[in-house]
């Protein structure tokens, strides 16, 4: 079953981002705050509308993602390629970082 | 060459400054981003999935060798080390900072560029004829034209709030490379009878999601009355646009609703009223812009043909690449030479900084420092001699710019699609990708002969797949990408709107399909001769349908 999250572009550089658990805004999907119910939902929509507010990020949006193990995975391949970077260019984007050292 | 005037270069900074302050009021938080959105739009700033785009204007695509380093310089430095050349003759740059733009502005605003009206409900940046002072079949140079209109239309008080975009092309030949009649307005300069030059003006053409072509509204309208004629048409646009629904605010919308004969009629009566106001253009100001593009003083370099025949013979790869690359100069010991940006397997249109600057380093050593970008995402060096061809290949070829398929099936034009634009329904390049590879083999390219392809990745068609002798349109079906083929396109003197064929393809199946189409070409056209453009309108769409269909039923 599909549950959501919040992403967006931050402002000064169009970087993707989701919004965490913590209340920060994550540059990785991991951590993202994840709405299960219609109430989640809607405090999801809130917290988007007031990010926009404050001037953090720009082009809020709640999305599908799917709960697969501990991976959180976006429904959409658009979701899927705002997560990575672009299908043709695999060194640029988000794939391209070198995995973070355990 | 033309060079910007002081008011240019005066108005240009003033809308840097102010771009700069809005920026930081932006990044301050005192501007809202649906207060700044409009404003970054005037200057070509977008949001695409990843990151902010720049959208840099090339006018008419003309580029000097300095600006062409400058663009390198701007990937380099605030960018991820490339830009992608696209079909308006621009360049967009995919990952800048919305803090550095302000200062990217800056650097382009040094080499006389920007990127005004590259967005917006304005009058766009005027595309013209990629060969456009250099081709042999040239009745006139159409950028003095394109000029008066960029310098005409350039924050024109009355048309900065079109209904919607408004976008001009001219040609200066018969052969019309500038694709002009899916244009707003196109112009084809030519003489009539007593050799005077004039234009016929074609209006409402246009892709998108209501693909039209345009009519052509005059046949012969002297140059003196350019401005005019066109202030008609806009004004006409400007007051019975719609403006209640953007997919119908086109001009192409308005002629198809009014009808051709009453639209021009207007058009005339608003034209009579203002033809003979101070938009008519003097001689002498069309003269002083004439002299701005005036051809270069081409030496004379008879040598070279006797040499090319020798290199030719001596090296099969560097004769097919003359075959395809170099068309016939003005001059006859001269050629002009298309740089592809399509190699096999490659990004349509993508150029990295270490290319640009090689281009610009060979244009201004072998081309009198002239480069353009055509419409077909691909480059041009307008004057190269036939005796330094083979130099000019021999340095393409060390940065994987020689590659020999101007018009053929690989030289793919595609839109950035779903990797980077956030409108789009599905992935354009990676199918353009496969397509080149399955057709890379070089004997088999040249085999197949002319064959335009060109993908979009939505409905709004930015790759130009309509006029596409065959067109991808991908979508999205259900969560997937679907690929719909449409034939029979073409966007030149004889203009045509493909066809859709049926029902579309998976991206597993786009490829084989692609295939189909083209081996049933190759089983019934008449000759060699026969293009696949001159076979699909001989027998129509049917025996198309019938490999298409018939055989994947069989493989189902
Ligand atoms: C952020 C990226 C882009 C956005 C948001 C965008 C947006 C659009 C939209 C909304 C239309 C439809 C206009 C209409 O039907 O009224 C359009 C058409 C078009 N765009 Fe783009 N586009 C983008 C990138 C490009 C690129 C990369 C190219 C060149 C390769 C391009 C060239 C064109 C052309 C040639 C048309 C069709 C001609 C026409 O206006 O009828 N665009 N674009
Ligand atoms: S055609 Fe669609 S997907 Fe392609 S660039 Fe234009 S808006 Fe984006």
């Amino acid at each position: 079953m599909s549950v959501k999250v919040l992403t967006a572009n931050r402002l000064t550089d169009g970087e993707v981002v989701w919004l965490g658990a913590n209340g920060e805004w994550l540059e990785h999907i991991d951590g993202a705050l994840i709405a299960r119910h219609a109430e989640a939902v809607d405090a999801l929509e809130e917290a988007g509308k007031s990010a926009i507010k404050s001037n953090l990020v720009i082009d809020v949006n709640v999305i599908d993602v799917e709960e697969r193990g501990t991976d959180l995975y976006p429904v959409r391949l658009r979701e899927r390629i705002r997560q990575l970077g672009p299908t043709i260019r695999l060194d640029l984007g988000k794939q391209a970082e070198k995995p973070k050292a355990a | 060459m033309y060079r910007y005037d002081e008011f240019d270069h005066a108005f240009v900074s003033a809308r840097v400054e102010q771009f700069k302050d809005q920026v930081e009021r932006r990044l301050s938080g005192e501007l809202t981003e649906e207060q700044f959105r409009p404003l970054r739009l005037m200057n070509g700033v977008y949001l695409q999935l990843h990151a902010y785009m720049l959208r840099v204007a090339v006018p008419y695509g003309t580029l000097s060798s300095r600006q062409m380093h400058k663009l390198a310089h701007i990937a380099r430095r605030y960018d991820r080390g490339y830009g992608h050349f696209t079909t308006r003759q621009n360049i967009q740059y995919n990952w800048p900072a919305l803090k550095d733009i302000p200062a990217v502005l800056d650097e382009l605003a040094s080499v006389e560029m920007h990127a005004l009206q590259t967005s917006g409900n304005c009058i766009r940046n005027v595309t013209a004829d990629h060969f456009a002072g250099a081709a042999a079949d040239e009745v006139g140079d159409p950028r003095p034209y394109a000029e008066i209109l960029r310098q005409w239309s350039s924050m024109h008080p009355e048309f900065s709030y079109l209904p919607r975009k408004f976008k001009i092309a001219v040609t200066g030949a018969d052969r019309d490379r500038a694709a002009i009649q899916v244009h707003d307005i196109g112009l084809h300069l030519k003489k009539n009878e007593a050799g005077e030059l004039g234009f016929a003006v074609y209006v409402g053409g246009g892709q998108g999601r209501t693909p039209m072509v345009a009519k052509k509204i005059r046949d012969f309208l002297p140059v003196e009355d350019l401005l005019t004629y066109t202030t008609a048409i806009v004004r006409v646009y400007n007051l019975s646009g719609r403006r209640d629904n953007k997919y119908k605010a086109r001009i192409k919308i308005l002629v198809h609703e009014t009808g051709t004969e009453e639209i021009t009629r207007q058009i005339e009566a608003e034209w009579q009223a203002i033809k003979e106001t101070d938009l008519k253009l003097p001689q002498e100001d069309v003269d002083a812009i004439d002299t701005y593009f005036a051809p270069p003083n081409l030496v004379q370099r008879p040598e070279g043909w006797s040499g090319l025949a020798a290199a030719r013979k001596a090296d099969h790869a560097f004769s097919a690449w003359v075959d395809q690359n170099v068309t016939p100069h003005k001059n006859p010991d001269y050629g002009v030479v298309t740089i592809s940006l399509k190699p096999i397997g490659g990004i349509p249109g993508d150029a990295t900084d270490a290319q640009m600057d090689l281009v610009a380093d060979i244009a201004e050593k072998f081309s009198y420092d002239e480069i353009r970008v055509s419409h077909e995402q691909n480059l041009v060096l307008p004057h190269v001699a036939i005796a330094d061809l083979r130099i000019v290949y021999d340095l393409l070829l060390t940065d994987g710019l020689a590659t020999a398929n101007a018009g053929l099936i690989t030289d793919i034009i595609s839109c950035p699609g779903l990797d980077y634009c956030a409108l789009a329904t599905a992935r354009s390049i990676p199918v353009a990708q496969r397509i080149s590879e399955r057709f890379g083999n070089p004997e088999r390219q040249a085999d197949i002969g002319e064959l335009k392809l060109k993908i979009s990745g939505c409905i709004n068609a930015c790759g130009h797949h309509h006029v596409g002798h065959i067109g991808i349109l991908g979508v999205e079906k259900k969560g997937e990408e679907l690929y719909q083929i449409s034939l029979g396109g073409s966007g030149d003197e004889i203009c045509t709107i493909g066809d859709i064929t049926g029902r579309g393809f998976s991206s597993e199946e786009i490829v084989d399909a692609i295939e189909t189409i083209v081996d049933r070409y190759l089983e019934i056209r008449t000759d060699k001769e026969e293009t696949f453009l001159a076979t699909y309108r001989r027998v129509g769409a049917a025996p198309f349908k019938d490999a298409l269909y018939s055989e994947v039923a069989n493989a189902a």
